[in-house]
């Protein structure tokens, strides 16, 4: 085990540390801001992909409507932004519009087909197609950016090497490790919590325990759409908003749950560093090929780890 | 008892004399009644004559002819737009059909693969971009095949790795993936512009994209994937693949190689999407990666689910449906809110018949027609 597991880092880490031994002499401060840019993005993805893999392991439900809801909660962010320009309303007003959006869903559709997950997909699939294009009627197809707050606005200055880099960009990253530790503290140090983690271990015991698991599954799908749309909102700023974008965070939440293992948040955080690093990087140094690198770790975890890096069996 | 009469017990036809028991299995093992109703039965009669015989019934031969003479009374448009559109897309539905309801795996890349084809015959054969290669069509047509089919088993063999629902979500991100590839490929893909002007070719002197020809052709395409469907799902194959769809690990006990007939399933899959792909570039006469986008890829599960799932026609069915519903959307609703009305129609078919228009049928012949059983008893419990 020790053996291979030595020889499966030394021929993915070699060739990495190849590449950013040579990017690094090459020119130093492209690879360091695309690193930063990858994070960043990485931080939104984890924001958005960890809603998904939230209900994906406590209902085995795969909500392919959590694309239409991140565009949904930009949408309703934007919209609060420009009427009343309180950037902070409107992160709070996405998120609530979003959680509402998906408790709406969990209640009135999905309760009713419990067990049935491929029905389930199904509705969410038909969702989306229905929110989509309702949100393409309303807001029409053109490109809606939003606002920057005015304390995050214009570029952080005098950093050594990369010299300067948006601030906004930059607190997308402390929006990521927030949400992360956010959910860790919900997940291992609440009641609330301890249900949740319970259920995706074995639900019939929770519910025998006498926990009503209704509830916990519609505060759980409430969270995770709620997370869609909050990213959404901040998002929104970074990437603009136009209808396609729901389809690219969908596959962006797929990728990461699928790399990083279903239903954990973890795994969801580890997919999500790996995907933007594959992604921003391609898109620096092979532009043409970029979705490749993302095809290619994807085919990899498969074939070798077809759980997901932290997957369990079920 | 014969082989012959085990096989004609066990099908259930118009001709079968035990028509009138609800299930056709006791009647195997009982003695047949003597007078069975097939003149041909111990004749000397070719064994096509018996096969045709056994499996056709009125309602055959009256759909056959209605295909045959309706390209001749409706309009070109409606021959080439509505019936050949409908009858490419049904042909790929068809794929997601026999993977979905014999195999229980429901992929969302079948139009990526069918989009494999048309790009593989953009690429090698001739079109207006520069990149074509412009090799003649009997080597661009089979090559095309076999690189589709070669990438649905890779697809599925990946897929495969992971059961049930996952499948769904590993075959999206697959397809969305293709998508990216060539959207952002100015190489090989030409990105978003894709290829223009590629045509069937003039074989035997027909012009294969005026409307009847093309509506011929995609026929016999179409006609040739059904049939190959009903043959293959009676074959050991389908049934072994029926049977891994039921239970994985009673078939892993009985010695069946399952993740080997999954990747089969694929690969046959595939080479049917594969088909169905070639004829909507034809059609289409280009490819760009908008063909091949998450609206496409939904829209054949669309398809697919609309008609039903239950039996090969359900694809069809649902194409023409969904065909009709894109066309005159306009007339029912703005032109621009067609993806709410086919979002609106899936919903409703999901919440309320999930076999589709297929099980919506069966229900209202139970209940106001004769009784009879309308989906076959090998697949009632899917």
């Amino acid at each position: 085990m020790s053996r291979k597991a030595l020889w499966a880092w030394l021929l993915i880490g070699g060739p990495l540390a190849v590449f950013s031994a040579w990017a690094l002499v090459d020119n130093t401060r492209l690879y360091l801001v695309t690193l930063l840019n990858s994070l960043t993005l990485a931080s939104l993805y984890f924001i958005v992909a960890s809603g998904f893999t939230l209900v994906f392991g406590l209902m085995r439900n795969v909500n392919l409507a959590h694309g239409s809801l991140y565009l949904l909660g930009g949408y309703i962010g934007f919209t609060i932004a420009e009427k009343t320009g309180w950037w902070l309303i409107a992160v709070a007003g996405g998120f609530l519009a979003a959680a509402v959006a998906g408790l709406l869903i969990q209640v009135l559709l999905l309760r009713h087909m419990q067990g049935q997950e491929l029905r389930q997909t199904m509705v969410t699939i038909g969702l989306s197609i229905v929110i989509a294009d309702i949100l393409l009627w309303i807001f029409t197809g053109q490109v809606h950016q939003m606002e920057a707050p005015e304390w995050l606005q214009g570029p952080i200055r005098d950093i050594p090497v990369i010299r300067a880099y948006s601030a906004y960009r930059l607190s997308l990253l402390g929006f990521g490790i927030a949400i992360g530790v956010f959910l860790w503290w919900l997940l291992n140090r609440t009641k609330v919590g301890a249900m949740i983690r319970a259920g995706v271990d074995d639900r019939a015991m929770l519910s025998a325990a006498g926990v009503n698991v209704n509830l916990v599954f519609a505060v759980t799908f409430m969270l995770g759409a709620g997370l869609a749309g909050f990213g959404g909102v901040i998002g929104a700023v970074e990437l603009s908003m136009v209808p396609g974008e729901d389809t690219r965070l969908l596959l962006a939440s797929l990728i990461v749950v699928i790399v990083g293992g279903m239903g954990s948040v973890v795994g969801a955080a580890i997919g999500a560093v790996i995907l933007g690093l594959a992604e921003t990087y391609g898109l620096a140094y092979a532009p043409t090929y970029s979705v490749v690198f993302t095809f290619v770790i994807l085919i990899l975890v498969l074939a070798f780890r077809p759980r997901g890096i932290m997957g369990r069996s079920t | 008892m014969s082989a012959a009469r085990w096989r004609r017990a066990m099908s259930p036809g118009a001709t079968l004399p035990a028509a009138a028991a609800p299930r056709p299995a006791p009647a195997a093992r009982m003695p047949l009644p003597a007078a069975a109703p097939d003149p041909y039965a111990d004749s000397g009669a070719p064994r096509w004559l018996k096969f045709l015989w056994r499996h056709l019934s009125a309602r055959h031969v009256v759909v056959a002819a209605f295909l045959l003479v309706f390209p001749f009374v409706a309009t070109p448009f409606i021959t080439f737009q509505i019936a050949g559109q409908a009858l490419a897309l049904g042909l790929i539905a068809l794929s997601l059909t026999f993977l979905g309801g014999y195999g229980g795996m429901i992929s969302l890349a079948q139009l990526t693969i069918g989009g494999i084809a048309g790009y593989a015959v953009s690429i090698l054969g001739t079109s207006a971009t520069e990149l074509s290669l412009g090799w003649p069509w009997w080597v661009v047509i089979p090559f095309a095949l076999v690189i589709a089919t070669a990438c649905a088993a890779l697809i599925g063999w990946l897929s495969v790795r992971t059961e049930g629902i996952y499948t769904i979500m590993i075959t999206l991100a697959f397809g969305v993936a293709f998508y990216y590839l060539a959207l952002q490929n100015y190489t090989i893909f030409n990105g978003f512009q894709g290829f223009q002007k590629v045509y069937p070719p003039t074989v035997l002197g027909v012009d294969w994209r005026s409307p009847v020809p093309f509506y011929f052709l995609a026929l016999a395409c179409a006609l040739a994937g059904y049939c190959f469907v009903k043959w293959l799902v009676r074959a050991p194959f389908g049934v072994a693949l029926q049977g891994i769809r039921d239970n994985p690990r009673r078939m892993e006990a009985l010695g069946f190689h399952v993740v080997a007939h999954r990747v089969a399933a694929y690969a046959v899959a595939g080479l049917m999407a594969a088909v169905g792909g070639i004829l909507l570039v034809w059609y289409n006469g280009l490819i760009t990666p908008n063909s091949v986008n998450t609206g496409w890829l939904i829209n054949i599960l669309v398809i697919a689910v609309l008609g039903g799932m239950r039996h090969p026609i359900g694809a069809f069915i649902g194409a023409v449906v969904f065909v009709l519903l894109q066309t005159f959307a306009i007339d029912l609703i703005d032109r621009e809110r067609f993806n709410l009305l086919i979002g609106g129609v899936f919903l409703a078919i999901v919440l309320f018949s999930p076999d589709g228009l297929l099980g919506l049928w069966a229900k209202l012949r139970s209940r106001f027609g004769p009784d009879q059983v309308t989906t076959s008893p090998l697949r009632r419990q899917a």
